[in-house]
């Protein structure tokens, strides 16, 4: 293909430009293309908060509003129990409810779960399976109070919002270790 | 088009289809059983193909009616039936399927890929904008980490690995978009986030992005199928199967990993001493003979057995097998290409001489790495070791009339 000088220059000078600023910008351009291409359209503010359902772990994410365990009980019974059962510490696959200390298999938040704001996350975006994203950010907080409570992780009176949560230590996060397999002649 | 050809009623047509068809099965149970081969010539009701018209062109292929591989479905995934396989693709319709609140159905003209957070300039992509970008294609496999099953000796491939699939996979690559958006280079971790009624959410090493992840429209030369994440999903080679978010809506540049259901309470796993071992992403190397297997029947003498061997941490270097349960080890012959992070096939001719023994497959990759037992897996992550990553080498019993049954190993 035929390209002009000048674009060889300007090309060569953006790519020793993008090489110096390796660390402190992006990565460099791609010799032959241009810095942009300018397809798709740059998202507003009320585009991305009507898509931006993330909770990160220090509770970044996290909508006004708060629940507590006693509320959480009553649309746990309504909306989950046909599924994780009546107290979630039923024999089920769907199991939610036990502590480090019960001898079951089964993962649950009290046993297995690492993060507090994960329990919220996950109901908010998936649950109930059969109505998934239904529930207010009201509710929400409550059924996690309320399975956190089940799990002997706060107390029943607690009124969870986006400041206790992310504070609350989870049983399990002691146990995590990130991945550490790394090819070679070794089995891990 | 003849006349006569138009006389042919349709229904007589489909008549002799569906007859022949029957017949052709019936004959092929038989030869599979190793019983009665002789029958289908004796068959009446076999129809002579030089004595009748055949079906004209039509809009789709289809399969011929004597082979029906299928996947086998449960509530959460779907197999490929990797017996039934004779290279290293798998038709797109017979590629597994795994998804954590089903197949959404999602229209093209709706599609919208955002991708914001860490960035400088947070954008909206449609479809046919991804597709404006410079493409690229990739031959690669997905497999669910998943991926074992044991405990009887009535498996098949498919029963014991079948959530593992190759395609080719075309796209714009991840770091094509990143440039675009202009990724800030303090962040660290991206959150890929499906729009499926379960939102599937993962969170990826932002250099995994910049390295070989692409976002995917076209599965084997067509568009990506609904099962696979139409209209556009994550494909992050070599990686466990649930980071590769279908039907992917949003993406999230940030400095921490989100911590998300799946990479916490679930695609992780138990090793030694309790620990959860997290973010498990590459796929270790792994093999698996396809033939024979069971329900497969054999003879004394001349066998090929075949394979595929694969690993998510470069290419397959070498295939060993034993044809005497672990004795020796001998290598196999490798089905060019063999490509990074691609199923390779594998053949080793061997005479059998009846006697009942154990064959083997051994995958070793460009790392160094050798698929392990099952039994050097439990040395190292313990007895209660979870259920991910486990990728042992699998044996296959021949007995002495010719069967071929799995070999379970005691696990849990």
């Amino acid at each position: 293909m035929f390209i002009k000088r000048t674009n060889c220059y300007r090309a060569a000078v953006v790519m020793v430009l993008g090489m110096l600023a390796c660390h402190t910008n992006t990565r460099p351009p791609v010799p032959g293309w241009p810095e942009h291409f300018g397809f798709g359209k740059t998202a507003t503010r009320r585009q991305i908060d009507s898509l931006n359902i993330s909770i990160a772990p220090d509770g970044k994410g996290l909508p006004a509003g708060s629940g507590n365990a006693a509320a959480g009980r009553v649309i746990y019974l309504a909306k989950c129990a046909s599924c994780h059962g009546e107290t979630g510490a039923e024999p089920t696959p769907n199991r939610l409810v036990a502590t480090l200390s019960d001898t079951v298999r089964t993962k649950t938040i009290g046993n297995y779960w690492p993060y507090a704001t994960t329990v919220f996350d996950y109901i908010r975006r998936a649950m109930p399976f059969n109505a998934p994203g239904s529930l207010t950010n009201e509710e929400v907080y409550s059924l996690t109070a309320f399975l956190l409570y089940r799990n002997n992780i706060i107390d029943s009176t607690l009124q969870l919002d986006a400041v206790k949560l992310p504070n609350i230590v989870m049983p399990a996060k002691k146990y995590y270790v990130n991945d550490d397999r790394r090819g070679g002649n070794e089995i891990k | 088009m003849s006349g006569e050809d138009k006389k042919i009623p349709r229904r007589t047509i489909l008549r002799a289809v569906a007859v022949s068809a029957a017949a052709a099965l019936m004959g092929a149970s038989r030869v599979q059983r190793g019983t009665d081969t002789t029958a289908t010539g004796k068959d009446t009701t076999y129809i002579d193909p030089t004595k009748i018209t055949g079906t004209l062109p039509g809009k789709l292929g289809t399969r011929s009616p004597f082979e029906q591989p299928v996947k086998k479905p449960s509530d959460i995934s779907s197999r490929t039936p990797l017996q039934d396989l004779y290279g290293i693709i798998t038709p797109s319709d017979l590629h597994f399927e795994r998804s954590h609140a089903g197949v959404p159905l999602i229209h093209p003209d709706k599609y919208e890929l955002l991708i914001h957070g860490m960035v400088d300039r947070p954008m909206i992509f449609t479809l046919r904008d991804l597709k404006r970008f410079p493409a690229a294609s990739r031959i690669a496999f997905i497999e669910c980490s998943g991926n074992f099953r044991s405990g009887k000796e009535t498996m098949t491939p498919q029963e014991i690995c079948g959530l593992t699939s190759q395609s080719e996979w075309t796209g714009v690559m991840l770091s094509t978009l990143f440039r675009e958006v202009g990724v800030h280079p303090k962040a660290t971790w991206f959150l890929a986030e499906g729009s499926d009624a379960a939102v599937m959410t993962r969170s990826i090493p932002v250099e995994k992005g910049w390295k070989d992840a692409m976002i995917a429209y076209g599965q084997n030369g067509e568009a990506i199928r609904p099962e696979q994440g139409y209209p556009a999903r994550l494909f992050l080679p070599g990686w466990e199967g649930n980071t590769n978010v279908k039907w992917i809506r949003r993406i999230e540049l940030s400095d921490q990993p989100f911590m998300t259901r799946e990479e916490t309470s679930k695609y992780t796993e138990t090793i030694r001493d309790h620990k959860i071992r997290q973010f498990s992403f590459d796929m270790d190397a792994r093999s698996i003979i396809t033939y024979p297997s069971f329900p497969q029947q054999v003879e004394k003498g001349w066998i090929e057995i075949r394979g595929i061997a694969w690993s998510g941490r470069g290419k397959i270097d070498s295939v060993e097998i034993s044809t005497d349960a672990g004795k020796h080890w001998t290598k196999a012959v490798l089905q060019e290409p063999v490509m990074d992070k691609a199923h390779t096939y594998f053949r080793h001719l061997w005479y059998w001489d009846g006697q009942p023994t154990e064959i083997m497959s051994l995958a070793v990759d460009d790392t160094g790495y050798r698929q392990p037992t099952l039994k050097q897996l439990i040395q190292a992550r313990g007895t209660d070791m979870g259920g991910y990553h486990v990728n042992p080498v699998t044996a296959w019993v021949l007995k002495r009339d010719g069967t071929v049954l799995f070999k379970p190993e005691k696990w849990k």
